[in-house]
C-alpha cells in the first residue's frame, strides 16, 4: 500500500519537469502508435520506390503541402486543448487573404507590370498586407472567443456561425471572383527557397510550430490552456481569467489563419476563395490523430505535427505508387476513427485506476 | 480552546426569497483546532460556509478575523486572508500533474526576462509540491501522473494539501469524505489532523457523526439557520449531537 515516495530533485525527473502536461510520452505523441504509423508509411513508401519517394523534390513537395496546414493546425491545438473547437479557420484564412490581396493591390495601384497576374508591390506594400491578414485574422479569432466566452454559445455553433460570415463576407468583397493579381515579391520571395535551401513556407510553418510548442508547454498561459479544457470550472476558482484566456486562445487561432492566409498568396498567386471548406476538419483530424483529446485539457504540438503529416505522406505515397488517390480519403478517415476510439479506451482505463 | 477565535461569525442572516437559509447564526472556530460543523439537511451549513469564504454575502451580520471586522467581496479576497475552501470535486484539473494542480492559477514564474516573457518555472513548483506532500504525509506513487489517475482519496488528499499550500488560517472542507471507501476516508482524516497540527483552523462539515465524534476538537450545530448547541468532541455523545440537530436542544457546552 505504501508506495515509495519519489526522492527530490534526481536527474531523470527533472526533463520531465519542463512538459506541460504530465509525463507520459505515448500521450504525447498520440499515443505512440500514431507515431509509428508515419514513420512506418515513411518506410513503406521509400522501401517501395526509394528514388521517387525519397527524392529531395518529393519530401520537400510532401513538406510545402503540411506547411499551410500544420500553421493552422497549431491554432487548433490551442483550441481544441482548450475543449473548444474553431470550425471557422478556413473561411477566415479565405476572409484574410481576399482583405491582404485587397490592401496590397489598392496600395500599389493596379499598374500591373510584373509577370502576368502579378504587381510590382514594394516590400512596405508586402508587410502592411501580411499585418492585415493576421490583424482581420486574430479580429474574426477574438469574436469567436469573445461569443464562446462571454456570451456562452458553444464554440461548435460559434465557429459555424463565424465560418459563414467570413466566407460569405470575402465572397461579398470580391464579388465571388478571386483577387488573381498579387505582389510579384510575395510569391516569389515568400513562395520561394530561402535559407538551408528550405522552402520559405516551410521555414514559417516551423517556425510557427517551434513558437506555438514554446508559449503552450512553456508559459504561465499554456499552462491556462491545458486548465481551461480541463476543468473550467477549477480554473475559474482558482481565479484564473477564463474569458480573457479564451478570447487570446481563439485569436490565436484566428491570427494563424491569416499567417495561413498570407502563405496561401505566396503560394498560389491567387486568392483561393473556394479552396479551404475541409481546413477546418483537416486540422481537427490532425490535432485528435496527433494526440489531443477531444473533451480537451490534453494534447500537444509535436503530436499536431505528426498528425498533419499522417494524410499528406499517404496521399503522397499513393499517388506515386499508383493507388487511386481516393483511397487516401477513405484510410483517412479509418485512422481517424481508430485515433478517437484509442482515445476513449485510454480514458476509460485511467478513469478505473 | 483558549483564547479568542480566529474567525467568528455573529449574527449572520442570509435569506432567498421567502427561504431563510440563515436565521442570525453564530459561528466560532480557533487555530489548531477541528471543528466540525453539523445539522440537518437545509440547516444553513453549506450557506455559512459560502459567506464566511467570501463566496455569498450575508444581509445582516458580521464576519470577524483575528478579532477585526472583515468583509469578502469574493473568494479571492478570503484567499488573500489565508482562507481557502475544499471543494468536493469541483477544484482540480484533472489531466494536469498534482503539482501544476497545488499551483494552479498561483503559478510560479523564473525570475528575470524568462519571467517577464511567462515562462513557468515548473521544477520549484514540483519541489515545493512534493515538500508539501511528505510534510503532511500524502503519498503519491508518481508526481508525473496526471490527477486523473489517483484514487478518489489521493484526489482529495491533492485538494487538501493545495489548500493547506495557500491558507494558514481557515480551511473549509464540505463532506470531503462524502464519497470515499473506508481506508481513504481514514487517510483523508490523518491528513485534516496534519493540516490541524500545522496550526490552521478547519471546519469541517459531515453528516457522519461517528467520523466527527472521531476526528473534530470541537462541534457546533446549526439547526434552521442558527447555532444551537457547542460541544466538546470528548464531552459529546451521538445521541447529543442528534438531539441538538433535530430538537434545538439547546446544550451551550462548555466551550
Ligand atoms: N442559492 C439558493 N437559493 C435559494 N435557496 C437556497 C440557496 N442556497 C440555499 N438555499 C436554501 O437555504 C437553506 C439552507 O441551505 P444549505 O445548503 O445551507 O443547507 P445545508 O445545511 O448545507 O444542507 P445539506 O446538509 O443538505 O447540505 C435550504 O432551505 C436551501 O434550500
Ligand atoms: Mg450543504
Amino acid at each position: 500500500m505504501n508506495i515509495g515516495w519519489r526522492k527530490i530533485g534526481t536527474a531523470s525527473s527533472d526533463v520531465a519537469a519542463e512538459e506541460g502536461a504530465p509525463r507520459d510520452w505515448s500521450r504525447l505523441v498520440g499515443g505512440g502508435w500514431v507515431f509509428l504509423l508515419l514513420i512506418a508509411l515513411i518506410a513503406i513508401f521509400t522501401i517501395l520506390r526509394p528514388t521517387q519517394f525519397g527524392s529531395s523534390f518529393n519530401l520537400s513537395n510532401i513538406a510545402v503541402n503540411a506547411a499551410i496546414l500544420l500553421v493552422l493546425a497549431v491554432g487548433q491545438t490551442f483550441v481544441m486543448i482548450a475543449a473548444g473547437v474553431d470550425l471557422s479557420i478556413g473561411a477566415v484564412l479565405v476572409f484574410s487573404s481576399v482583405v491582404a490581396a485587397r490592401v496590397m493591390l489598392m496600395l500599389a495601384g493596379d499598374q500591373g507590370g510584373g509577370a502576368y497576374g502579378t504587381t510590382n508591390a514594394s516590400l512596405g506594400v508586402v508587410v502592411i498586407g501580411a499585418v492585415a491578414a493576421i490583424l482581420s485574422g486574430a479580429l474574426w479569432g477574438a469574436l469567436n472567443g469573445f461569443l464562446v466566452a462571454v456570451a456562452r454559445i458553444p464554440p461548435l455553433i460559434v465557429t459555424l456561425g463565424t465560418l459563414g460570415m467570413a466566407l460569405g463576407g470575402a465572397q461579398i468583397l470580391t464579388g465571388g471572383i478571386d483577387v488573381r493579381a498579387v505582389p510579384e515579391l510575395l510569391v516569389m520571395g515568400l513562395g520561394g527557397v530561402g535559407l538551408f535551401g528550405l522552402p520559405n513556407l516551410v521555414q514559417i510553418a516551423v517556425l510557427t510550430a517551434i513558437l506555438g510548442a514554446i508559449v503552450l508547454h512553456l508559459t504561465r498561459f499554456g499552462v491556462h490552456v491545458y486548465a481551461i479544457g480541463s476543468n473550467s470550472e477549477a480554473a475559474r476558482r482558482s481565479g484564473i481569467r477564463i474569458a480573457q484566456r479564451l478570447i487570446v486562445i481563439y485569436a490565436i487561432s484566428g491570427g494563424l489563419a491569416g499567417v495561413a492566409a498570407i502563405m496561401s498568396l505566396a503560394r498560389y498567386g491567387t486568392t483561393t476563395i473556394a479552396g479551404h471548406a475541409m481546413d477546418n476538419l483537416a486540422t481537427i483530424s490532425a490535432v485528435i490523430l496527433g494526440g489531443t483529446s477531444l473533451f480537451g485539457g490534453t494534447g500537444s504540438i509535436i503530436g499536431t505535427v505528426i498528425g498533419v503529416f499522417i494524410p499528406i505522406v499517404l496521399l503522397n505515397g499513393f499517388v506515386i505508387i499508383g493507388i487511386p488517390p481516393f483511397w487516401q480519403t477513405v484510410a483517412m478517415g479509418a485512422v481517424l476513427i481508430i485515433s478517437v476510439f484509442t482515445d476513449q479506451l485510454k480514458r476509460r482505463a485511467r478513469e478505473r485506476a | 480552546m483558549t483564547g479568542a477565535p480566529l474567525l467568528e461569525a455573529r449574527g449572520i442572516k442570509r435569506r432567498f426569497g421567502h427561504v431563510t437559509a440563515l436565521d442570525g447564526a453564530d459561528f466560532a472556530v480557533h487555530a489548531g483546532e477541528i471543528c466540525a460543523l453539523i445539522g440537518d439537511n437545509g440547516a444553513g451549513k453549506s450557506t455559512l460556509v459560502k459567506i464566511l469564504s467570501g463566496t455569498d454575502k450575508p444581509d445582516n451580520g458580521e464576519i470577524l478575523l483575528d478579532g477585526q471586522p472583515v468583509a469578502f467581496a469574493a473568494p479571492t479576497d478570503a484567499q488573500a486572508k489565508g482562507i481557502a475552501t475544499v471543494y468536493q470535486d469541483l477544484a482540480l484539473a484533472p489531466n494536469l500533474t498534482p503539482a501544476a494542480n497545488l499551483f494552479l492559477g498561483r503559478e510560479l514564474l523564473f525570475a528575470g526576462w524568462r519571467g517577464a516573457l511567462g515562462f513557468v518555472d515548473r521544477r520549484t513548483m514540483r519541489m515545493r509540491a512534493e515538500a508539501q506532500f511528505q510534510r503532511l504525509g500524502v503519498r503519491l506513487r508518481s508526481q508525473h501522473v496526471s490527477v486523473a489517475s489517483l484514487s478518489g482519496g489521493q484526489r482529495q488528499s491533492v485538494a487538501i494539501a493545495r489548500a493547506a499550500l495557500w491558507a494558514d488560517k481557515v480551511i473549509f472542507m464540505d463532506e470531503p469524505t462524502a464519497a470515499l471507501g473506508v481506508v481513504q476516508t481514514e487517510r483523508v482524516l490523518d491528513l485534516i489532523r496534519q493540516v490541524r497540527d500545522q496550526g490552521v483552523a478547519v471546519v469541517l462539515i459531515s453528516h457522519n457523526m461517528p467520523q466527527v465524534l472521531k476526528v473534530a476538537d470541537r462541534i457546533e450545530v446549526l439547526r434552521l439557520g442558527r447555532r444551537v448547541a457547542r460541544f466538546k468532541a470528548r464531552d459529546a455523545t451521538i445521541e447529543s449531537l442528534v438531539a441538538a440537530m433535530t430538537s434545538g436542544l439547546a446544550v451551550e457546552g462548555a466551550s
